[in-house]
């Protein structure tokens, strides 16, 4: 079919006479989705319109349309602030950090639990990794103050090193290591269902045959194993580039503290500071604004370049 | 993998791999292991420690007493208990009930709804602009409203079960309908029996997220009287002066009790996760099943 002879095949389908037959139809099964639609209306699309506070200057009881139109001036005083400099910094180091250590890392421990040939064993470990996912964000949190401060677990550990003991919390240069680490421990066993699942899916066959064409384990590693991953890690590693921006506020809004501001503080969190505690509502609402743009710029980018460089995409 | 002869190379990394493992473990459980111990022994005994606490130290069940006893943590326990139950409630039945209409084959209006679902994953409006719109336009401020409605709902759900619903056949819809059954009762009755693996999975997440879910409530809720465990729990465990108005404002208040403020927070840390603890378990199925579909959403 062509593409003219389509276009008048779906202009027919929304004909009057259609919708109305289709309405009568299905009106319960719309019905059904009205409550929902509310939902995404006024919980999702409400404040994407709001997003027109970082263009004006927001007086509440002026409404979003009544206050003044001040046009880029909150983007202008961001980028030209020293909080630009930081929380943009700040934030990329983190995610690239991240990216190092949790996402290579989960990879690897992947790779290593399938190694594992007793089935039970497997499974404990399994097992037991999940669970800090399952741990609060804020005993999370409490756990970390509790083992950095001067007398805790950690602080004791750092002291054999450096000879004193004080609040691990209270020194910027451990403030990021602190996140990692306890990305890391959260994240690794949950992260790595993913991939034990592709691992799972490789082809048997394909082992026996590098085998019989005298590949050792290192071989079959290297050309059966981390291909046979790669479109999984691909994916994965697009959607992290995505946010490779938005480092999430919880556990350093949770742990920060003025001290450390200078390597702990995130875009995130100077939003929530400066919208909700100083209530500099169009400002941030700016900063954000700019933040979530460079994601997606960040997210087509990555998908762009996967899509030319291994013909493995998102979208 | 195939097993290439059993070189001693191979046995070597089989030992490295295993200890490598067991050391993962170990880290993983210490925290744990620390806090729970930790919650059982003697309050003056925790006050003073420094380091690892890995064995329980003068057995007593002071500190659980004492949590138990307390007001903000026990109406923060069944305001979490009901928030969670609302929540995850009323979002499931409406998530249902949309992911039903997106179902629908040979409805007309399924891929326009489709995309207004679709585009909330892509775009948002961010902490402010949500924030404003509650609390200013909503008037959901410090009401019971604002932790329930905002999250319950999400078109990430309705993609995983509307994929769900689609794959139950036709034939077992349609000899329902001849049947004279509505869309209600196909959808309850027939549809929802044999997606329960996806339901299972969707609700397992729902409660965890909720159970352990503290910021929406810290900026929402002001009242005290309706804050949730986890919000409850950060102010005990972030705070320096526990005493300060909100672990011992029960009538016993004395100084004795200072001892007791370590003690506390480790006792509320296993009395806020135990129902998980107990419930993961038996979920681990769902659980590994919802994250690989939620790797995905990111």
């Amino acid at each position: 079919m062509s593409s003219g002879a389509l276009r008048a095949k779906r202009k027919k389908k929304y004909t009057a006479e259609a919708i109305v037959k289709d309405f009568k139809k299905h009106k319960v099964a719309y019905a059904m989705a009205v409550p929902g639609l509310i939902m995404v209306l006024l919980f999702n699309y409400m404040p994407i319109f709001g997003l027109g506070l970082a263009f004006v200057n927001y007086k509440p009881n002026l409404g979003i349309f009544g206050s003044k139109f001040v046009g880029l001036k909150y983007f202008k005083e961001f980028f030209s602030s020293m909080y630009f400099v930081r929380t943009v910094g700040n934030t990329l180091i983190l995610s690239l950090l991240q990216i190092v250590f949790v996402f290579f890392g989960t990879i690897l421990f992947a790779l290593l639990v399938n190694e594992l040939k007793n089935q039970k064993f497997k499974r404990m470990v399994q097992t037991v990794t999940y669970l800090p996912n399952f741990i609060s964000m804020v005993v999370v949190a409490g756990i970390i103050v509790n083992f950095c401060t001067s007398k805790g677990v950690l602080a004791q550990l750092v002291s054999i090193f450096t000879g004193e003991s004080k609040n691990l919390l209270s020194v910027s240069s451990y403030w990021r290591p602190l996140y990692i680490a306890s990305d890391l421990w959260q994240g690794l066993g949950t992260g790595a269902i993913v991939y034990l699942a592709a691992l799972a899916g490789i082809d048997q066959t394909l082992y026996e045959a590098a085998v019989i064409d005298g590949a050792g384990r290192w071989k079959q590693t290297l050309h059966v194993t981390l291909p046979g991953i790669l479109p999984t890690i691909i994916i994965m590693l697009i959607l992290k580039i995505g946010s490779i921006m938005s480092v999430g506020y919880e556990k350093t809004i949770l742990l920060y503290n003025p001290q450390i501001y200078e390597t702990a503080d995130i875009i995130s969190s100077f939003v929530y500071r400066k919208g909700l505690v100083e209530a500099n509502y169009g400002f941030s609402t700016a900063v954000s604004l700019f933040n979530s743009v460079i994601n997606t710029v960040l997210l087509i980018t990555a998908n762009a370049i996967s899509r030319k460089a291994t013909d493995n995409s998102l979208f | 993998m195939v097993e290439s002869g059993k070189k001693p190379a191979r046995m070597v990394f089989r030992i490295v791999n295993t200890l490598f493992m067991i050391a993962i473990m170990v880290i993983c459980l210490l925290p744990v292991w620390h806090v729970l111990c930790a919650s059982f022994s003697d309050g003056s005994y925790v006050m003073q420690q420094s380091g690892l606490i890995w064995r329980v130290h003068g057995f007593n069940l002071e500190g659980y007493k004492l949590v138990l006893q307390n007001k903000s943590i026990v109406t923060g326990y069944l305001n979490t208990l009901f928030y969670v139950a609302v929540s995850v409630g009323f979002g499931l039945l409406i998530t249902l009930m949309t992911a039903y209409t997106v179902s629908r084959k040979n409805a007309l209006w399924r891929n326009v709804i489709m995309v207004i679902l679709t585009v909330t994953m892509l775009i948002n409006g961010g902490l402010i602009s949500s924030y404003l719109v509650n609390t200013q336009l909503l008037g959901l401020f410090n009401s019971r409203l604002a932790i329930i409605l905002p999250g319950c709902f999400s078109a990430f759900n309705v993609i995983l079960l509307r994929t769900a619903m689609l794959g139950v056949p036709d034939s077992l819809e349609e000899s329902a309908m001849i049947d004279g059954a509505g869309s209600m009762t196909i959808l309850f009755k027939i549809i929802l029996p044999l997606i329960s693996p996806t339901i299972a999975t969707v609700v397992l997440f729902s409660v965890v997220a909720n159970w352990n879910s503290w910021f929406p409530a810290s900026i929402y809720l002001r009242d005290r009287a309706l804050f949730p465990l986890q919000l409850v729990l950060k102010e005990i465990l972030m705070s320096d002066n526990v005493t300060s108005g909100t672990v011992l404002d029960s009538a016993n208040v004395d100084s004795s009790l200072l001892i007791y403020k370590e003690l506390i927070k480790y006792c509320v840390i296993i009395v806020s996760s135990l129902p998980i603890w107990v419930m993961y378990p038996f979920l681990q199925k769902y659980f590994e099943k919802g994250m690989m579909v939620g790797a995905i959403k990111g």
